[in-house]
């Protein structure tokens, strides 16, 4: 059964991410958590790694923290892990029914660092749902490569120089990786299109998990764009095919937003000064890849 | 007291007594000379003997996390590891300490890499000395059983609040078969009632936000807290020392135990299973010629039983033997008797020696030779040599 958008105007009013995060104007992040924790509700607890959730806007310092819902702050590298023995306590101990256990962790977190623990814990079955927002490197750090930074994108670590030139390897397809675990949900999202997000965290509670949802959430200070675009430059990597919203739910794919008249990449790499080295070779490069992964899921 | 009275190798001994201690979740990846621990305790879950979850971790840098999630949330929780496998889990064994969690470990000490070698030898969980966890080595198999027990008892005291390790010998415990007197489920109850922490719990009505970043004005209090955690933890161990041996009826010492100190003049100090060969060597010698030797065997390395040594400074010299090394300083238990002197007025003089690394046998002959070695420093006033590689091949550096 997929998941069914929910209007905004159904959202509930409580809000889980309390006001005064510290996150950078204008973070996706922040957007997409807080749309989803609108969602989960009250009875949702958290595990949170290191990384923008964490380092740069919603742990504290103590006193302070920014979750108004049980929250463990737990190591970079083992989300999935936390996530897994908050899980099994709280069956021991028969409460798990009423909790969704999830986790929160940026790219990094996710598809470099944290990668072997969320593949044991998703290919164990645990109840969980495990968030990825993309920023498409290490932002909290300064902006450093990670497995799921596109091709063409700089990052501090990836610069631009007379030898070596802005990241030159594919990103990397952690919801493809997911798919390969069998798991009974996995979605991409974009805070861009709330609606659809708010229903894949909808139905990933009602499965119960393991499910894992890959949200694209816009960085305006790595990716070089004015903070007032955040949702602009979400919704053109939607309009453009570059962020393709859909689900497997137990092996059937489910394609959530059909663009009919695409938007041209260039649209959505211009507004941004990351991308800004490119040469209409390496646009059309993006472009080419962009159209044959279109018309892989239909559109 | 009544007690079942059976023959079991160290690790199945080590799964009694998680067993015993009704842990809740147990999480774990097999490694040698662990995985029969895990096997045991897997057939007690498997036969509805233990009532608990069990977690077949991808890695042990998991299984700890996978503990300290657990811990957290409210369950009595488990694991065991040894050698590469401790190594591994060496950035959350701070976590798990720092953030309170009363996990308890089974260690089955194996040496570490480079070079490969399956055999005993302490460096895995001496290399975790500053991790904050208590640590505990065990000279047999029922000391295994029974300090499991103790553990959950003093890492639970809310006074403590910290995680525990206990450790047994790759092989020559966890493999070998000895008499183990299995203590009645009902009296283990009683002893040890079940974990319940006010401290940490997942309330939605009541949010916690645990394990939060602090800055530099709070860091060094939290850090104290944990220092005040492990000189409390010195007074729990001795307490649930006596309420074991009131209950239970066995007492191993708290965090020493001094063999035939009474008149001794030099005494051997060492650790687990060289502790009871090192019984055996004490005992010859005093028989054979009337030499006022004894032994210190040290059971808690962490906290480490500063006061408990300072009783000893009218002692004439002490050798302390160490199965570990701190390249470029010398054995780590050595350096610390060492220092646990230095304040007092007078003071022994203190010979190191390294031996059974990497599961090389240490026989009785080898703890008299040391013995003699350290009546002769006794007598000249004089350490030649400050550490010693026992029975090494070659020639040592002076």
């Amino acid at each position: 059964m997929p998941s069914k958008p929910i209007s905004i105007k159904d959202f509930p009013k409580d809000e889980f991410m309390v006001k005064g995060h510290t996150a950078c104007p204008g973070c996706g992040m922040a957007i997409a958590v807080r749309q989803a924790l609108k969602i989960l509700g009250k009875n949702t607890v958290l595990a949170i790694p290191a990384g923008c959730i964490a380092g740069g806007s919603t742990t504290g310092p103590f006193p302070l923290s920014g979750f108004a819902l049980p929250t463990v702050y737990c190591s970079f590298d083992e989300t999935a892990a936390f996530l897994a023995g908050i899980e099994t306590a709280l069956k021991v101990k028969g409460l798990k029914e009423k909790f969704n256990v999830v986790g929160i962790a940026g790219d990094g977190g996710t598809a470099d660092i944290g990668l072997q623990c969320l593949s044991g814990a998703v290919e164990r079955g645990h109840k969980i749902i495990y968030i990825c927002y993309d920023n498409e490197a290490y932002m909290n750090t300064g902006i450093q490569r990670s497995g799921t930074t596109p091709y063409g994108a700089w990052t501090t670590t990836t610069p631009v120089g007379s030898l070596r030139m802005f990241k030159q390897e594919p990103k990397k397809d952690m919801p493809q990786i997911m798919i390969a675990h069998k798991i009974p949900y996995v979605a991409t999202a974009s805070p861009a299109f709330p609606s659809d997000l708010a229903g894949k965290i909808k139905r990933a509670m009602e499965i119960g998990g393991p499910a894992y949802i890959h949200i694209h959430t816009p960085c305006p200070t790595g990716w070089r764009f004015p903070p007032e675009k955040t949702i602009e430059v979400a919704r053109l990597a939607v309009l453009s095919g570059m962020w393709i919203l859909y689900e497997v739910e137990n092996g059937v794919f489910k394609l959530n937003v059909k663009i009919s008249k695409r938007k041209p990449v260039k649209e959505y790499l211009s507004i941004q000064g990351r991308f800004r080295h490119l040469t209409a070779e390496d646009l059309e490069k993006i472009q080419k890849e962009v159209d044959e992964n279109c018309k892989r899921v239909g559109m | 007291m009544e007690t079942e009275k059976l023959t079991f190798t160290g690790n199945e001994s080590a799964a009694l007594g998680a067993k015993l201690a009704r842990v809740e979740v147990v999480a774990t990846y097999p490694i040698t000379p662990q995985s029969t621990i895990v096997e045991n305790l897997s057939r007690f879950i498997a036969n509805g003997e233990l009532k608990a979850e069990i977690i077949n971790a991808e890695s042990e840098h998991a299984a700890i996390s996978i503990c300290i999630g657990a811990s957290l949330s409210g369950a009595r929780t488990f694991t065991a590891t040894a050698s590469q496998g401790l190594v591994l889990m060496h950035e959350m064994l701070h976590w798990a300490a720092g953030a309170r969690t009363p996990i308890v470990m089974a260690v089955t000490n194996r040496a570490l890499c480079v070079p490969w070698s399956l055999h005993a030898d302490f460096q895995d969980a001496i290399s975790q000395r500053d991790t904050g966890w208590i640590q505990f080595y065990c000279e047999n198999n029922q000391e295994v059983l029974d300090t499991i027990i103790q553990a959950y008892k003093i890492s639970e005291d809310k006074r403590v609040l910290l995680p525990s390790m206990v450790s047994l010998e790759g092989f020559i415990l966890t493999h070998t078969v000895e008499r183990v007197d299995v203590p009645k489920q009902k009296d283990v109850d009683e002893f040890l009632p079940p974990y319940k922490n006010e401290f940490f719990y997942i309330d939605p009505e009541n949010p916690l936000a645990e394990n939060v970043v602090v800055l530099p004005d709070w860091y060094m209090e939290y850090r104290y807290q944990q220092e005040v955690a492990m000189q409390n933890a010195k007074e729990v161990i001795d307490k649930v020392s006596k309420e074991y041996f009131d209950k239970i009826g066995r007492n191993w010492g708290g965090l020493i135990e001094a063999y035939m100190m009474e008149d001794a003049e030099v005494a051997v100090v060492t650790m687990g299973t060289i502790a009871g060969t090192a019984r055996v060597a004490v005992r010859e010698m005093r028989k054979k010629s009337g030499k006022k030797v004894g032994l210190i065997k040290v059971r808690c390395f962490r906290p480490f039983p500063v006061e408990e040594f300072k009783k000893f400074s009218s002692l004439k010299a002490l050798a302390v033997i160490d199965r570990s090394y701190s390249f470029g300083c010398g054995g780590p238990l050595c350096t610390e008797v060492k220092s646990a002197f230095y304040n007092t007025e007078e003071k022994p003089l203190i010979l190191g020696v390294v031996a059974g690394l990497g599961g090389r046998d240490v026989n009785v002959g080898d703890i008299i030779n040391v013995l003699e070695k350290t009546i002769e420093v006794s007598k000249t006033g004089k350490v030649e040599r400050e550490t010693i590689w026992l029975n090494l091949k070659g020639e040592q550096l002076r």
